[in-house]
């Protein structure tokens, strides 16, 4: 026991970060599922950070009613980001997503509420790990029960065809923008996580290099599967710790694995372990 | 029934469709024919709402749809197939089923399933085969599948035999005849003027967007300007 304790005391930062991660690449699985390349899960997981850390700040809200109120706004704010994006699709919809984030970013770094490029230093620190990995079982729980409705089969068929989904009887448009609520409902709760977990946030926390960082975590597990995104979440966050030795060097990690996945692995961890059950299967 | 009334269509500067009537009643399979650019398909994208009117209405047991939305006018009770097919591919034969009955309240049970398939004329179809690994032939009546998973008022079908051998094509009559005696609206395009006359009621001919002429299989393919259409004015010269 003690031993876990100490494993634990030593790296209950990592274990904490490891939680949020996941949490945040669930957020993007969910959009890229509905084949919407939408890369604003970072600027949402800032908004509601900065929403909850202000509220429990300054208001003085306690934890769970600051990460609420935190998702509400950062669900709003994505689904009302889902009207101007609605006719781009792919690359365009990624870079105007991108481009959404810089403002969000922008916004934060000038702000005076927000504290500007120095931040919000002071934060309640109450997430702890077990709030953390509740948080995340209760999103896997949750998208497992929604991955069984109609919704899913829908979100399915929009990502495979759009056209013919329409000709089935598909809103396609109401799917992306429920899509893209959802996921921005979802990173919104590892947002106000965040930053309860971290004694202090800042703009550049929630800028492009962090939502590369999700991007890059989904493919690595699988763009179409949630247990993917967690895979790789995990792995991408564990792995530049494991090679401290390697000092400034080490963030070429992602980059190497993200490559090896892309050459011998395109559809990523989580089809490597469907491809393993086939095998074993037959 | 499907009633188009007047319908035109515009793209760019040329008309699609120019003042086009038709109904296709309940129980009836209605034969659109016509050379290739003739607008036989923009007609379908105009009933299921892809291609915008420029004029005329279109309505279905009286209601008018024209002016709705494509997912709305198909849960209205209009499904179609394409001419290029567009199945799910990477997804199942059953999902894709399942697709179909997408607007339907409830969920498509594995009774529903098995009589798809047959209705559909492939019974031997494994349901958790990929639909993009099925044979061409399977694929195009697996669109016929999805269409009647809807439970459709009306039906169209964008060229059905395309890359059918002539066997294929003789079983796919039973098929089409069979939707319509289920009580459904049949729109047949068609090239295939053998399953043409043995699966239509009645024809429309188009061309350049105008109908010109309908009739009965057999007055239709006897009426000179439908020839005309087909061979050219040079016809007679060439001979």
């Amino acid at each position: 026991m003690t031993a876990l304790a100490d494993f634990y005391a030593k790296h209950s930062r990592l274990i904490d970060q490891i939680g949020v991660n996941a949490i945040l690449a669930l957020s993007l699985s969910v959009s890229l599922q509905a084949g919407q390349l939408a890369l604003a899960q970072a600027a949402f997981a800032g908004i509601a950070a900065y929403v909850s850390a202000i509220l429990a700040m300054n208001a003085h809200w306690p934890l769970l009613a600051s990460i609420i109120a935190a998702m509400l706004v950062s669900t709003v704010v994505a689904a009302l980001l889902a009207f101007p994006v609605r006719r781009l699709r792919g690359v365009f919809l990624a870079i105007a997503t991108i481009g959404f984030g810089e403002i969000v970013r922008v916004f934060a770094n000038n702000l005076k509420i927000t504290g500007g490029a120095e931040g919000l230093s002071g934060i309640p620190n109450d997430a702890t790990t077990p709030v953390i990995y509740g948080a995340l079982a209760l999103v896997a729980i949750a998208l497992f029960f929604l991955s069984r409705t109609k919704f899913a089969l829908a979100v399915a068929l929009v990502r495979e065809d759009e056209y013919a989904a329409r000709g089935v009887g598909i809103d396609v448009g109401a799917i992306r923008t429920l899509s893209l609520a959802l996921g921005g409902a979802i990173a919104g709760l590892a947002g106000a996580l965040y930053a309860h977990a971290s004694f202090f946030i800042t703009p550049s926390d929630f800028g492009f290099p962090r939502m590369e960082q999700i991007l890059v975590w989904c493919v690595v597990g699988g763009v179409t599967s949630p247990l993917g995104a967690v895979l790789g979440a995990a792995l991408l966050s564990i792995l530049p710790e494991a090679i401290r030795f390697l000092a400034d060097y080490r963030e070429i990690s992602n980059g190497i694995i993200l490559l090896a996945v892309i050459l011998f692995a395109p559809g990523g961890l989580a089809s490597l372990w469907r491809r393993g059950v086939v095998r074993v299967r037959s | 029934m499907l009633t188009l009334e007047n319908v035109g269509v515009r793209y760019g500067g040329v008309d699609a469709l120019r003042a086009v009537s038709i109904t296709v009643e309940t129980g009836h399979v209605l034969g659109l024919i016509g050379p290739n650019g003739a607008g036989k398909t923009t007609l379908v994208n105009a009933t299921t709402g892809l291609a915008p009117l420029a004029s005329g209405s279109i309505a279905l047991d009286g209601k008018r749809i024209d002016g709705l939305p494509p997912h709305r006018i198909a849960r209205a009770g209009i499904a179609r197939t394409y001419q290029n097919i567009r199945l799910f591919s990477a997804l199942d034969v059953r999902a894709n089923l399942a697709a179909g009955a997408f607007a339907r309240p409830g969920r498509l049970t594995p009774e529903e399933l098995t009589t798809l398939l047959q209705r559909a004329g492939i019974p031997h179809v494994d349901p958790a085969a990929k639909a993009g690994s099925l044979p061409y032939g399977d694929q195009r009546r697996l669109e016929i599948g999805r269409a009647l998973a809807a439970a459709p008022a009306v039906v169209m079908l964008d060229e059905p035999a395309a890359g059918m051998n002539p066997a294929e094509t003789t079983r796919l009559v039973e098929t089409i005849r069979a939707i319509a005696t289920a009580g459904i609206a049949v729109l047949l395009i068609e090239h295939d003027m053998t399953l043409v006359r043995a699966a239509c009621d009645s024809v429309v001919v188009l061309n350049f967007g105008e109908i010109i002429a309908r009739g009965t299989p057999s007055e239709v393919a006897r009426d000179p300007v439908v020839v005309e259409a087909y061979l050219g004015t040079d016809a007679g010269a060439l001979a």
